[in-house]
């Protein structure tokens, strides 16, 4: 685990670092700008869906999905952050204190 | 990011940068609390969810590292998609490094203090390369700061519960990454966003098809050949990704 974690730190720092080494007109790339615009907005929605969805390998419905949707409401209400966080854990936690959702 | 120009004297007064700086680094503290917590129920010890905001510290590779590992993803596909998702700080790097010209010596603190926020305000705060600094280094270190601290305590709340998915802490994650998600769908103009909902509509329904057929944490890595599908199709039509 050690390793990893140091690895992956590295690794992003690197990147950042790289950025500041790169000679400025790398920046006029227009395709190289887009696409790194567009990788966040990707591999977050899907993060939100396997994080949401997944057990192992398998997908399921679950007191997760419930918190989401909470979550979505509140940042349509435009909550902070940790609003949003704790609401989706909290109603996740009641669903399931209820026994509606696993 | 950067609507909030009008109404603002044309200095920048550091007083403003300041108080700007110290409310963002509170708002990602409070966050930071979370990804303590949510760190330490997927598996990683307080000294090494501490590791992560000190050196990666660039919140949602660090959400994304300890969801997969949490997952049962591994180690190579938590470093590999944590650093797919700090490849935009790469681009932020390369669009600051002619905004505040760090000395060699200045950059590795300049390259680690690199992140959405301090690149957001340098760039807003345009009008002198003095102004940008400021706003640059003290967004930088306030939320470097709050965020650290944040993730201490979140990690140790954490650590001290038994059972951390009874507090429903498995659906703060992906409840983490959509509120991570949706300044990126809800902050451009309305083509812009609705191109960014059906990219993460399509991505998102990649990696849920993906699932029963991949080992955990590449089903993600898969649905970035999504972005890159769509920026080779939208690069043809018209330019979606604007900067500043």
């Amino acid at each position: 685990m050690w390793a990893s974690i140091l690895i992956a730190s590295f690794g992003t720092y690197a990147e950042k670092l790289l950025g500041y080494l790169l000679p400025v007109h790398m920046l006029e790339r227009e395709s190289v700008r887009r696409m790194t615009g567009l990788l966040p907005v990707s591999l977050l929605a899907a993060l939100v869906a396997v994080q949401t969805f997944a057990v192992d390998q398998a997908l399921a419905i679950d007191a997760r999905l419930f918190g989401l949707g909470v979550a979505v409401i509140a940042l349509l209400l435009r909550a902070p952050f940790l609003v949003v966080i704790i609401v989706a854990a909290a109603s996740t936690a009641f669903v399931r204190w209820l026994g509606w959702l696993p | 990011m950067g609507g909030k120009r009008g109404g603002r004297g044309t200095d920048g007064g550091t007083g403003s940068i300041d108080r700007n700086a110290l409310g963002i680094g509170i708002a990602t503290g409070a966050y930071a609390l979370s990804f303590g917590a949510i760190s330490v129920a997927s598996g990683l010890s307080v000294l090494q969810t501490q590791t992560l905001s000190l050196f990666m510290f660039t919140g949602a590779s660090q959400f994304a590292f300890v969801g997969v590992i949490g997952t049962g993803g591994g180690a190579v596909i938590a470093i590999v998609t944590a650093m797919l998702l700090g490849a935009r700080n790469s681009l932020y790097a390369l669009s600051l490094g002619p905004v505040l010209s760090p000395k060699r010596t200045a950059i590795p603190i300049t390259a680690l203090l690199t992140i959405d926020e301090s690149t957001a305000m340098a760039l807003r705060y345009d009008q002198s390369k003095k102004a940008s600094r400021r706003a640059f280094f003290a967004t930088g270190i306030s939320v470097y700061v709050f965020w650290n601290i944040g993730t201490l305590f979140g990690s140790l709340g954490a650590s001290a519960l038994s059972d951390p998915g009874i507090l429903g802490l498995d659906a703060a994650i992906p409840a983490g990454f959509l509120a991570l998600l949706w300044p990126r769908l809800t902050g451009g103009s309305s083509s812009d966003n609705r191109k960014m909902w059906a990219l993460a509509i399509m991505s998102a329904a990649v990696a849920m098809a993906l699932i029963p057929f991949l080992r955990p944490g590449l089903p993600v890595l898969f649905s970035a050949l999504v972005a890159v599908a769509a920026a080779l199709l939208w690069g043809k039509t018209s330019r979606p990704i604007e900067g500043e």
